[in-house]
């Protein structure tokens, strides 16, 4: 099992057996598909020119409570002031949170990880460079909100979720969390000390 | 040569000065999902602030369950609640004296 990532120059290094790099990745490709599926569509005016014109993002939050959570509702006080923030930032906060899980794959098969895993005992080094350090770990929240918003995780309930039998599919997505979680303390270690 | 003349400046209240330069703040708020050593370092690498302020925030944070990060005009906090948005934290805005 990873030992997770240490300091290389300014920025990490980690090695990964082929099935956790394979896992990484497909929570990683899930995070995209999830940023590109619910459409951003702004709510269609009476003006048809008006529609035609406004092709920024959407006003109101979206329905999936991951992507909820991702792009929170920055005024709670001020429905439009809050539609308004969510119309010039949401669109592009979508597009760098799927930009830094791209980085992910990208990397993970630059470092050997085949398009379909099938040897055993594959080993790869990954190292990143202080900024793709810092995309990495950004992505890592995002993954670990995503799981965390679907297992509804909350403060302080860790010792429910090892309570829970090994044969609940839950118990399985809560390590792969906790595990998450331990490549990015790891990381956020590497890159500041 | 001269010598300055005094003249009489009226002073302006404080508080007055400080509400209007800087009328709104970034709220980042718990979750029980980001690490306390992640939050750190967003606070240190987005704001600059030295570890042990930034290590402050992310204990009010975690304790209160909500602390102000930053004080600036409307377009400077829109830009700080996205960046904590980028960064998977959960930020709203508000007028300081909300």
């Amino acid at each position: 099992m990873t030992e997770g990532f240490e300091r290389r120059g300014k920025g990490a290094l980690a090695t990964f057996s082929g099935f956790e790099a394979d896992l990484l990745r497909s929570l990683a490709s899930q995070l995209v598909e999830l940023l590109r599926n619910e459409v951003a569509a702004p709510t269609s005016s009476n003006d048809p020119l008006e529609d035609l014109l406004d092709f920024s993002g959407p006003t109101t939050a979206p329905d999936d409570p991951v992507l909820a959570r991702l792009f929170p509702t920055a005024y709670t006080d001020d429905e439009e002031a809050a539609g308004e923030f969510r119309r010039f930032t949401e669109g592009a906060l979508r597009d760098g949170k799927a930009r830094n899980a791209v980085l992910i794959i990208d990397q993970l098969e630059e470092a050997g990880l085949p398009p379909e895993l099938e040897e055993d005992g594959l080993w790869i080094d990954v190292e990143l460079s202080a900024g793709q350090a810092s995309a990495w770990m950004r992505s890592f929240t995002d993954i670990r909100l995503a799981l965390a918003t679907r297992l509804g995780i909350e403060e302080g309930d860790e010792d429910y979720w090892r309570s829970l039998p090994e044969e609940d599919p839950r118990a399985h997505v809560h390590d792969i969390y906790e595990w998450v979680g331990y490549l990015q303390e790891t990381l956020v270690e590497a890159v500041t000390r | 040569m001269s010598a300055p003349t005094p003249v009489e400046v009226e002073q302006p209240e404080a508080d007055e000065t400080t509400l209007m330069a800087r009328p709104w703040v970034t709220i980042v708020w718990n979750d029980p999902v980001n690490l306390m050593s992640y939050v750190t370092y967003v606070f240190q690498t987005y704001f600059g602030y030295p570890r042990k302020k930034a290590e402050k925030l992310m204990f009010e944070v975690h304790h209160d369950g909500r602390s102000v990060v930053s004080t600036g005009s409307r377009e400077e906090m829109e830009r700080d609640v996205q960046a904590m948005h980028e960064y998977g934290l959960w930020a709203t805005m508000q007028k300081a004296d909300a």
